[in-house]
């Protein structure tokens, strides 16, 4: 059954690949996004996520649905993490199974292209000299005093 | 009539608040929600038309709030 979930603890991506496997499905599709060393030519030493959790959630099983409607017979599973993370962390994992690779594949670029879209998720990058600030992927990072 | 406010990130930040409970009169829209956050001091920062969200869905500002209700202004989101 697709599902998607927000978690504080790291995400086991062979739980959640076991999640959408079967024996009719003969492709399973992977992303995982991780915490990149460096932003805007900034050195990154990690991030912290935040969220709005009720909406963040009913968010991404919206984007589910929408997947499952698109692209008929695939299987999603999405975790999205919460909290501190250190780089090479994985922030979000999505798994898409169905019989065939293509779906498999175009349901989750979907996945991902609409969680960046429209999930109500934040993050606040740390750099390695000190400072940190709200990211801000419309432009340049929000400026915010402290 | 009373709302339920929640404010994000850098939203957050600059108001020096996640949430608060505002006044309003019946009939008022989110749209008047974020004119008032708008008024309290650092509400300044946050832009005249953000996104929205009602009762943790996306909502326009022309959207009549109820009693109770929670409005979430939402800064850009960064997930992934």
């Amino acid at each position: 059954m697709s599902a998607a979930r927000l978690v504080v603890q790291p995400i086991d991506v062979s739980a959640l690949t076991s999640e959408v496997a079967g024996d009719d499905r003969g492709a399973i599709s992977i992303f995982l996004g991780t915490v990149r060393n460096s932003n805007e030519g900034r050195a990154v030493d990690g991030i912290d996520y935040s969220a709005y959790e009720a909406m963040a959630v009913a968010e991404m099983n919206r984007i589910v649905a929408e997947a499952v409607d698109r692209f008929p017979g695939v299987e999603v599973a999405l975790e999205h993490r919460t909290g501190t993370l250190k780089v090479g962390d994985v922030s979000v994992a999505i798994a898409c199974a169905h019989a065939h690779r293509s779906p498999a594949l175009d349901a989750n670029r979907y996945v991902i292209e609409e969680l960046k879209r429209r999930v109500p998720i934040w993050k606040r990058e740390h750099y390695l000299d000190g400072t940190s600030e709200w990211v801000d992927p419309s432009g340049r990072p929000a400026e915010v005093s402290s | 009539m009373t709302v339920r406010v929640l404010l994000f990130a850098s939203y957050a930040d600059a108001v020096g608040r996640s949430e608060l409970t505002l006044d309003l009169a019946e009939g008022s829209v989110i749209g008047d929600v974020v004119a008032r956050v708008r008024e309290l001091a650092g509400g300044h920062a946050l832009p005249p038309a953000p996104l929205l969200a009602l009762n943790a869905a996306y909502a326009k500002p022309s959207t009549v709030v109820r009693r109770g209700d929670e409005v979430a202004i939402i800064p850009p989101v960064a997930g992934g």
